[in-house]
């Protein structure tokens, strides 16, 4: 490592510095978006076994460059505005959907030292930057001049600021038990405990003591990245395709890697929050960042069970959902456990 | 002129870009977008001065939340542009004169030194002393009374919101399919008997 | 860190805590409360309000306390504005409740919940020593009142006139919040208390802060409705649904009369010879334009508007003649003639609009003048009351209001402003022919209308109460006068 920073700061003297952090984010986001691409691959192929089908299995072993392919394919697709579009908007729209997605990842720790920005609040700032995804959804939705996209938008709005509130208030609990807003200390927070001392270690994990604001806090997410059985947003049985419906080739592309790497995003901090990060289960064996992949792994799994399992909601039942369901639910919890730790049965000394 | 400086100027520049797009723009929800631009910025100078929680709170509550629905509201809209115009020349003189008021009066605050002067006792931030957990404290300390202040103001607004818009619960029909299964024929068909008629 | 941190005191806050307790409570029981009339709730709110009063009377003491880190103060001015804010708010409630029973759009459980939150942003305001709270008190107060405006669901007129104050009151609050900021540039602290002590010691950059006392005083005249910043009132007072508007007019000038005498006197007192130049146009301006352009009112809400903007006007003269010439002798005399004044117009006001309440039907708003028209004739009794009420705002001896102008006028001409004390009788002697038009409308004309005054024993019994109270105050001032100097006496230090 030390003779690495020599030789960089050797060739590029003081801007060194920044050209490490650029390396960095580029060590980041490449293994993501290679993620995101074997991700759909995944979702083909397990949604296909679970419908007694096989799935993609013609370009490559096992169909194995079959996301390699579709990328390909729709780098070289024709971008069509349509005519009534609003230009700037309609182009801009899906690289706001995506830069949210992106950035949130900056502070996103993958053990106590990898990280890119060990920032205070990182917490915070990770439900600031994911708070503006909406955007991409919205003004794609208007620059269309479509009233299917238009539809689709304003379902997605409404959904999303409103599961939003849900998942504030579960991150919120997660905050006040580790007493913390970094993602790093949140992690170290669920290493101890009564659990913990006697060797099993993924029962004092955070997802035991607030399991209702667990499952709260992944299914808002699944609602969050409009993802089925959340995906009214899309809805192509009803508005078509949504707010994407006039979108083709590369800008297509784009809101596809950015619903996918939100779902990696969700994954993984449903990991960190709850599962203990890169925590290993068992005191036994050692922590790393192999066990955080294997989290977000199962977590993503979710996603796609869900995909296979569930039918779409309607829109009404989301609403009421998010409203009347999860928001009382997060904040009766806020103060369960508030009163838990005032009270001597306080476990998070 | 060190590197935050440099971006001092340049997130400030794009502010008031930002900022004077908000009054200019024609489509409103052109504006709208140089609104939430604007607040971007300021979000990333209120982080220039170390305020990390303000500016991610305003990230969260104004872009994330309060203009999402701000824009879903003026995307709605169907306004007519030169309809809104029509008073423009009329009302300029008064506008003008209140905009000329505001501008030398910025500008004798600017060029009046005093800022300098009475109040340098700014309180230092310790190295590692985390914003949040300061501004929770004196929240729930000093400032404790208008906190409680401000969350009984959304409460009016709650109320008054409520107040004004609800109109009752909607009668909705629907069949309840447990009482379809418990009906009995006697439920439904009554055998009447009666003298028969004479036609007449 | 904040280990040192000593819990404030309740106590003193004791009648706002209440009444934000109850607020909550009432809310809830009205959701079960299922009877068109919300008798229960009605019957709650009335008692909280009681409740409060019983409180202040009994938390009340001569000294000046300051509680929740100097942001709450409570002191003799704040007891006896409190009290009053209680009495006019109930009496404004009694005097509503058959007319917004007979509106169907109306609705009436937030009717009363909204009215008890703005008695809260009202108490806020009184009690407030710091720019944050002063101003949470007031976007409080004004909240609800812009709800309680557009209450009437169905009157596009109602809608329109809660538009209106609706963005001119943000306006407003804009101003003053600008010009707090302002001063809080100026001298490094919000506290009101603290920026008068500081104002006092250091030597501090004028042009800054003269320019953030001329947007508080911007923004307290928005508030005030004094001119020319009264474009609201006289929409929001004929718009609004009468009950509202007796509500608008009452109790909250008891609190905008607390915040003018929070922020200029107690925080700005070194500055008096900047603010009261500009009290004085405000002040003039508003006898002069409120007096003749209520002359051509025919509408006697938007006459009672223009009065109420020459009221405040009139008021202002009170506030003006503090301090002449960093003379402070007669400060406390004019200031507790502002605060008699106010006192006095609030009864008078209140009787004005209960008695127009008392005409109005379920379809009929009474609120034209020619629906006075004989009302000798078809009430003897409450043509007498409306009498005394009309009388007593022209300054006529001996009802209340003469005592009232009276007094203010005495501290003007003591604080050598005579020009001023003689324009202020010549706008009474205008604003005198309107008042007596309705005298003689009542008295010398025929009724359009026949039907006798109906409405329930009590609220008759209570409006004549207030009319003779009236009269009565005017033959016996003393009392209340010398109140008012108490408590400020006690109060300003």
């Amino acid at each position: 490592m030390d003779t690495l920073m020599q030789f960089g700061t050797g060739v590029f003297g003081t801007a060194w510095p920044a050209v490490w952090t650029l390396i960095k984010i580029v060590l980041i986001v490449a293994p993501l978006m290679l993620g995101v691409a074997y991700l759909t691959y995944a979702e083909r192929k397990v949604i296909g076994y679970m419908q007694v089908r096989i799935g993609p299995n013609r370009v490559g072993p096992l169909g194995l460059l079959q996301p390699i392919a579709d990328g390909v394919k729709l780098l070289l697709k024709e971008i069509v505005v349509p005519s009534g579009a609003n230009r700037f908007l309609f182009v801009i729209a899906p690289m706001l959907s995506l830069a949210p997605a992106l950035a949130a990842w900056a502070v996103v720790p993958f053990t106590d030292t990898l990280v890119l920005a060990d920032i205070d609040a990182s917490l915070l700032y990770i439900l600031a930057i994911g708070s503006m995804g909406v955007y991409g959804v919205v003004l794609a939705g208007w620059a269309s001049n479509s009233k299917y996209a238009f539809l689709g938008a304003m379902r997605a709005a409404a959904q999303i600021v409103s599961y939003e509130i849900a998942m504030g208030f579960a991150l919120v609990v997660v905050l006040m038990v580790s007493g913390s807003l970094n993602l790093v200390d949140i992690v170290q927070s669920q290493q101890k405990g009564t659990f913990a001392d006697m060797g099993l270690n993924f029962l004092s994990w955070n997802w035991l003591p607030l399991l209702p604001l667990f499952v709260v806090y992944f299914i808002s997410g699944v609602a969050e990245t409009n993802r089925a059985p959340f995906d009214v947003a899309e809805g192509e049985s009803e508005i078509v395709a949504g707010f994407h419906v006039d979108y083709s080739g590369m800008a297509f592309a784009v809101f596809f890697l950015a619903e996918y790497a939100e779902m990696i995003l969700i994954a993984t901090l449903t990991s960190l929050l709850f599962l203990g990060g890169w925590s290993s289960p068992v005191a036994f064996l050692p922590d790393g960042i192999v066990w955080l992949l294997a989290k977000i792994c199962f977590m993503l799994l979710f996603f796609l069970w869900f995909r296979a399992t569930f039918p779409r909601y309607r829109y009404d039942h989301i609403m009421r959902l998010g409203w009347k369901v999860f928001i009382p639910l997060t904040v009766v919890w806020l103060f369960v456990v508030g009163i838990w730790m005032m009270s001597p049965l306080n476990i998070w000394k | 002129m060190d590197f935050k400086t440099t971006v001092f100027f340049f997130l400030s520049a794009i502010l008031i870009f930002a900022g004077l797009r908000v009054i200019t723009a024609r489509n409103p929800v052109h504006a709208v977008l140089h609104l939430i631009l604007a607040f971007f910025t300021s979000a990333g100078l209120w982080l220039l001065l170390q305020a990390e929680f303000l500016a991610m709170v305003l990230v969260m509550v104004y872009i994330g939340a309060v203009m999402v629905l701000f824009l879903f509201v003026v995307m709605m809209l169907d306004i007519n542009l030169d309809q809104l115009r029509q008073g423009f020349w009329k009302y300029l003189p008064l506008g003008a004169v209140i905009g000329i008021l505001i501008a030398i009066e910025m500008g004798m605050v600017l060029g009046s030194r005093y800022f300098q002067v009475l109040d340098s006792e700014v309180p230092g931030v310790a190295a590692n002393a985390s914003n949040t957990r300061e501004l929770g404290a004196l929240l729930s300390t000093d400032y404790v009374y208008p906190f409680e202040l401000a969350a009984v103001v959304l409460l009016v607004a709650i109320v008054a919101a409520v107040a004004l818009t609800f109109r009752g619960p909607k009668k909705t029909r629907y069949t309840d399919p447990a009482a379809q299964i418990r009906v009995k024929a006697a439920d439904r068909v009554r055998v009447v008997k009666m003298p028969v008629e004479k036609q007449d | 860190m904040f280990n040192d941190f000593v819990a404030p005191s309740l106590y003193p806050a004791a009648p706002e805590i209440f009444l934000l307790f109850m607020a909550c409570v009432i809310l809830l029981v009205d959701l079960g409360v299922k009877s068109p009339r919300r008798t229960l709730t009605f019957v709650l709110t009335q008692l909280t309000l009681l409740g409060c009063a019983a409180i202040t009377l009994l938390t009340s003491n001569t000294e000046v306390v300051y509680t929740f880190s100097g942001m709450f103060v409570d002191d003799m001015m704040a007891d006896l504005l409190k009290l009053l804010v209680y009495g006019a708010v109930m009496l404004a409630l009694f005097y509503s409740r058959e007319y917004i029973q007979d509106r169907q759009a109306i609705p009436k459980g937030e009717y009363f919940v909204l009215a008890l939150l703005a008695t809260l942003g009202m108490l806020v305001m009184i009690s407030a020593n710091h720019f944050l709270t002063l101003y949470l008190g007031l976007e409080m107060m004004s909240l609800s009142l812009y709800a309680m405006v557009a209450l009437n669901r169905e009157s596009a007129i109602s809608t329109e006139a809660a538009m209106k104050y609706f963005i001119l009151g943000a306006l407003a609050s804009g101003l003053l919040l600008y010009g707090m900021s302002m001063i809080y540039g100026a001298t490094g602290s919000l506290e009101i208390t603290e920026v008068g002590e500081r104002l006092y010691t250091y030597s501090v950059d004028k042009s800054v802060l003269v320019f953030g006392i001329v947007f508080l005083v911007a923004g307290l005249a928005f508030k005030l409705g004094v001119v020319p910043f009264h474009m609201w009132v006289p929409d929001v007072y004929h718009g609004a649904p009468t009950s509202v508007t007796l509500f608008i007019a009452a109790a909250p000038k008891l609190a905008a009369f607390a915040i003018v005498m929070r922020l200029l006197v107690s925080g700005l007192i070194t500055q008096a010879a900047d603010w009261q130049g500009m009290l004085i146009v405000l002040s003039v301006l508003s006898m002069g334009i409120g007096n003749l352009v209520a002359i051509a009112q025919t509408n006697i809400k938007r006459m009672l508007a223009y009065s109420a903007i020459s009221h405040m006007g009139f008021m202002l003269l009170g506030i003006v003649t503090g301090v002449v010439g960093g003379d402070a002798r007669f400060a406390l005399n004019a200031y507790s003639s502002a605060m008699f004044y106010v006192v006095t117009y609030v009864l008078t006001t209140l009787a004005g609009f209960g008695l127009i309440m008392m005409l109005t039907r379920a379809g009929f708003e009474s609120d034209e003048l020619d629906d006075f028209k004989g009302l000798n004739k078809r009430s003897p009794w409450f043509a007498a009351m409306m009498m005394f009420v009309m009388l007593s705002m022209a300054g006529i001896p001996f009802f209340v209001g003469f005592f009232a102008k009276f007094s203010v006028l005495q501290a003007v001409v003591a604080a050598g402003y005579y020009w001023l004390a003689v324009a202020a009788v010549l706008f009474s002697l205008v604003g005198a022919f309107y008042y007596l038009r309705v005298v003689k409308l009542m008295y010398f004309d025929e009724p359009k209308i026949q039907e006798p005054i109906e409405g329930p024993l009590f609220i008759k019994v209570l409006v004549s109460a207030n009319g003779l109270a009236v009269a009565a105050l005017g033959l016996f001032p003393q009392f209340l006068m010398s109140l008012c100097a108490y408590a400020l006496m006690r109060s300003l230090t």
